[in-house]
């Protein structure tokens, strides 16, 4: 039966360096399920190994945990990568980690911990995740689809790291699944600034940094189940799976 | 050169750094991609760019840079303004786009006033 799912499609655990260290498996979990949220995917800087410790800290609570990357793209654009399992999302964690130079200073950017779903810090990540990777926006988008994965354009409306800001428009050879939108115009204020972009299914999402901001932003998708397959289908608007708010 | 000098001689708005502007220029890096900035930028440059985003304080503050100007009147995010307080990073923004920002600057380097003729 097809329904409606509250989705919020970004949000960062502390494994991100410019997340609150507040952020962690469970409590992510525990506000999602406050927010009434069906679905949330995890996407966090160029990383996801606290992926699994938050597919399990959601077990048997009816909230789905799709697992994501927030992935940094060479021209600096981020693109949120959307998979239905974690073996597509290890793939591309390694083709990310090849091409992601340098170490992480927690001091200036910001503490990157791996914790697991009992609240138990596993360690912490090293590599630089605020960086960049040398992968271009157009590679990044055709490995997310050539393993199964969606890719959405990032917070297009800000002003760093949207892809309107660091590039000036969407190239249409690009083939992006949809556009986010994570500030306060919200998709309605998205339409009206960005015409040319019509032709792009429009999600809100949180881009949550903090505990509180999981859900601030969501967009409510009518599906059968929340699987990436059913997702494509809302997105493209046929066989009676639809986006409700945009 | 002192930063204080190129602020005035700029009219540079100080957003942060009243009072911690005698400091000595060296150079100078303009680039918006922040990957680009830290992987050439230097010791003892004033960063010049139109990225507002809160990393570029922490660039700056990894890679020793002496200061920021923001260039075209571009408004520092709020979180970039309270790191530049806590990184000690002057943050300074000019009205003039980049390219008059730099070339003046990189004139005043290469030809102080108090150079000998």
């Amino acid at each position: 039966m097809i329904r409606a799912f509250r989705c919020d499609l970004h949000v960062h655990t502390c494994l991100s360096p410019c997340a609150d260290l507040d952020i962690f498996p469970r409590a992510l979990v525990g506000k999602a399920l406050l927010e009434k949220l069906d679905v949330i995917a995890v996407c966090d800087h160029n990383a996801s190994e606290n992926v699994p410790y938050v597919i399990r800290a959601a077990r048997g609570s009816g909230l789905t945990v799709l697992p994501g990357m927030e992935i940094t793209s060479r021209e600096e654009v981020h693109l949120v990568a959307i998979f239905d399992s974690l073996s597509p999302l290890q793939k591309i964690q390694e083709l990310v980690y090849r091409h992601l130079p340098g170490k992480n200073d927690e001091e200036r950017f910001g503490c990157q911990a791996i914790v697991n779903e009992l609240d138990e810090v596993e360690g912490f990540n090293e590599r630089l995740l605020i960086g960049a990777t040398e992968l271009s926006l157009d590679e990044l988008v055709q490995n997310v689809h050539s393993l199964g994965g969606i890719a959405v354009a990032a917070h297009i409306e800000r002003e760093s790291f949207g892809v309107m800001g660091q590039l000036g428009f969407v190239d249409p050879a690009i083939p992006f699944d949809a556009m986010e939108i994570s500030g306060i115009s919200g998709s309605a204020g998205a339409r009206k600034r960005y015409p040319e972009l019509a032709r792009y299914p429009f999600v809100e999402s949180s881009d949550a940094h903090r505990v509180g901001e999981i859900g601030q932003r969501c967009t409510g998708i009518y599906l059968e189940e929340a699987t990436v397959s059913e997702l494509k289908m809302a997105f493209a608007g046929c066989e009676g799976r639809y986006i409700v708010c945009c | 050169m002192n930063l204080e000098e190129i602020v005035k001689s700029l009219h540079l708005k100080v957003k942060y750094g009243e009072g911690i502007l005698n400091v000595d220029v060296r150079g100078g890096y303009v680039g918006d991609l922040l990957s680009d900035v830290m992987a050439n930028s230097h010791k003892g440059d004033l960063l010049i760019t139109r990225q507002i985003h809160q990393n570029i304080v922490a660039v700056a503050s990894l890679n020793e840079l002496v200061g920021i100007v923001l260039v075209q009147g571009a408004e520092p995010a709020a979180e970039t303004l309270e790191k530049a307080a806590k990184e000690k990073i002057p943050l300074l923004v000019a009205d003039l786009p980049a390219f008059e920002v730099a070339g003046r600057i990189y004139r005043m380097l290469e030809t102080p006033e108090t150079q000998p003729m």
